[in-house]
């Protein structure tokens, strides 16, 4: 191992200055007393009362956790389920067709995805709110945690199950007992993936949605096409804390169960 | 059981992703109509063999002729191709320091760098542009801070033209350049360097001709990642961009919402997504050879 250059440390202050200031400006703007966003005139937490006083901000945000908490735990089944056919169902009619299926949905243009899906649902006359943006996310979501949790299984040891099922599992059973909490970890983090992705996208239920449903970006962008606003920095800057959160959370936890596992596999190696 | 378990995603996957793409396929075929859907024809099915054979002789490419005939489309697409390319290069350049930077640190700083590089991609994509809007203004903090310091006399224009979404896209991209650059710096052995070194290389030389081409997956990985998406991106250059930037996502979104023209707006879709299959394909392999490598 070399010592660190001034090159390295360098580039690493630079690059992580530049992804995280502009965030942290954010943030600390929020505290701005000043209707005017980019002048300082005292710390102040009006714009947070604002913003929870605002219904349309609080039903946007409803709107969007039902949508992000549906969608994911669809997009989870349905993605482990393709995963599963990925790595563990061999050859069939139509696999190429399949796996480009899941691959094709994570680099297509939202705008692309989004009309497409549109003119799907107003061909079949489905009335659009809630359940067509749960449709629509859920489709995309999958695929991303079909990837999340097909890394998993290619890399755990398959004679495990395989013991199972000789040992009289119904494979059923054997998924359960064995497979499932072998990759849990990995569904978890396809679920997050997918609840965080939903949350996030504006493009896809612009098209998707109607309007009785409109999610919280939606609202966001129609206030931020006019320009900055004290409120929204509000806004960002208690969303950016509530991921940050969460996914500093999610990390220990993983973290932790990783360090147990192996503790655990440590100990029966010493048995054996 | 085994068949239950490959069709319920297939057919979910069929029904949500292939047929809307058919569908827009059709619409981009029809023509504009004061109705609602407003295009015909629409296909009566009710008049069986023959009211499809109507429908199909009423379908034809003008939509797409008229994507050839007004500059507006071809231009948009030229633009949203130069400033993918532009704004690819330029992740690269920002982003290979970082990944090289964060290969090189010690042991146990890497797993918090990586976090560090994660989380921004799990916050709102939507905050991450907006957040340069308060820094790239006439009167932002960018432009406070440089006429504070006096390098500037007068405050700069940056938001609404092309350079501030060459920022944005490089900042919201940069995750997606640093991962895939970072995981094959990562796996380069070290001792490669030193036996360069030894047989007489610069250390300059020994990063362009060992290191660089040992990352060329990572280098290719990332930028099909940063470019594909961002042919299409419509978020950025409507925040950040000018009303003279020009970008395809944004062309199909007015066209689609302003001017409600949904069959132009299905022919712009199409011919989008023709022209990224070929990145499409070639990342596709790239990763199978990845993966065929790591095997």
């Amino acid at each position: 191992m070399r010592r660190m250059t001034w090159f390295n440390v360098t580039s690493l202050t630079f690059g992580f200055a530049f992804l995280y200031l502009p965030m942290v400006i954010l943030i600390i703007y929020s505290f701005n007393e000043s209707k005017l966003v980019t002048v300082w005139a005292g710390f102040s937490t009006k714009w947070y009362g604002e913003v929870l006083r605002n219904t349309a901000f609080l039903d946007a945000a409803w709107v969007t956790v039902k949508v992000a908490f549906l969608s994911s735990c669809l997009a989870t089944i349905l993605g482990t389920m393709a995963a599963i056919v990925m790595v563990r169902a061999g050859r069939f009619r139509g696999r190429t067709l399949f796996s480009g299926m899941i691959y094709a949905p994570m680099v297509m243009p939202e705008v692309i995805t989004g009309l497409s899906l549109l003119l799907l649902f107003i061909s079949l006359g489905m009335d659009r709110g809630v359940f067509t943006i749960v449709l629509a996310h859920t489709t995309f979501a999958m695929c991303y945690v079909s990837v999340v949790v097909s890394s998993r299984l290619v890399s755990f040891d398959q004679s495990l199950e395989e013991a199972a099922l000789d040992l009289g599992c119904s494979p059923v059973q054997a998924f359960r007992l064995v497979t499932l909490p072998i990759i849990a970890p990995a569904v978890i983090s396809g679920w997050l993936l997918a609840f965080t992705l939903s949350l996030d996208d504006l493009v896809i239920a612009s098209f998707t949605s109607g309007p009785s449903a409109t999610t919280l970006p939606m609202k966001i962008w129609s206030s931020v096409r006019l320009g900055v606003s004290p409120e929204i920095n509000a806004l960002s800057t208690i969303m950016i804390l509530v991921v940050a959160i969460g996914v500093i959370t999610a990390s220990l936890i993983n973290k932790r169960n990783v360090m147990r596992q192996r503790r655990e596999e440590a100990a029966a190696d010493k048995l054996a | 059981m085994r068949r239950l378990l490959i069709a319920i995603p297939y057919l979910w996957l069929l029904a949500l992703f292939i047929v809307p793409f058919v569908i827009v396929f059709k619409i981009s075929l029809s023509d504009l109509a004061v109705a609602i859907p407003p295009y015909t024809p629409t296909l009566d099915i009710a008049e069986g063999w023959a009211g499809f054979k109507a429908f199909l002789a009423e379908l034809d490419f003008e939509n797409y002729i008229w994507l050839t005939e007004d500059a507006l489309y071809w231009k948009a697409y030229l633009s949203s191709l130069k400033i993918a390319v532009i704004s690819t290069l330029l992740t690269l350049l920002v982003g290979y320091p970082i990944a090289y930077g964060m290969a090189r640190a010690p042991e146990e700083w890497r797993a918090m760098l990586f976090m560090l590089v994660i989380l921004p991609f799990w916050t709102s994509f939507l905050i991450r542009v907006y957040s340069w809007m308060g820094i790239l203004s006439q009167e932002g903090y960018l432009n406070q801070v440089l006429l504070w310091i006096g390098v500037i006399n007068e405050p700069l224009v940056i938001l609404n033209t092309n350079i501030a979404v060459y920022i944005g896209i490089v900042y919201t991209y940069l995750p997606f350049m640093i991962l895939p650059i970072y995981a094959a710096l990562e796996k380069l052995d070290i001792s490669l360097l030193e036996a360069a070194e030894d047989l007489g290389c610069s250390r300059f030389s020994a990063f362009w001709l060992v290191t660089i081409p040992l990352s060329k997956q990572g280098i290719i990985a990332g930028s099909f990642l940063v470019f594909i998406p961002t042919i299409g991106e419509f978020v950025i250059p409507s925040l950040l961009g000018g009303s003279r930037t020009l970008m395809i996502g944004k062309v199909l979104w007015e066209e689609f919402f302003s001017n409600r023209d949904w069959p132009v707006a299905s022919a712009v879709a199409v011919v989008l997504l023709l022209i990224l299959i070929i990145p499409i394909v070639l990342f596709q392999r790239n990763e199978q050879k990845q993966r065929e490598a790591d095997q």
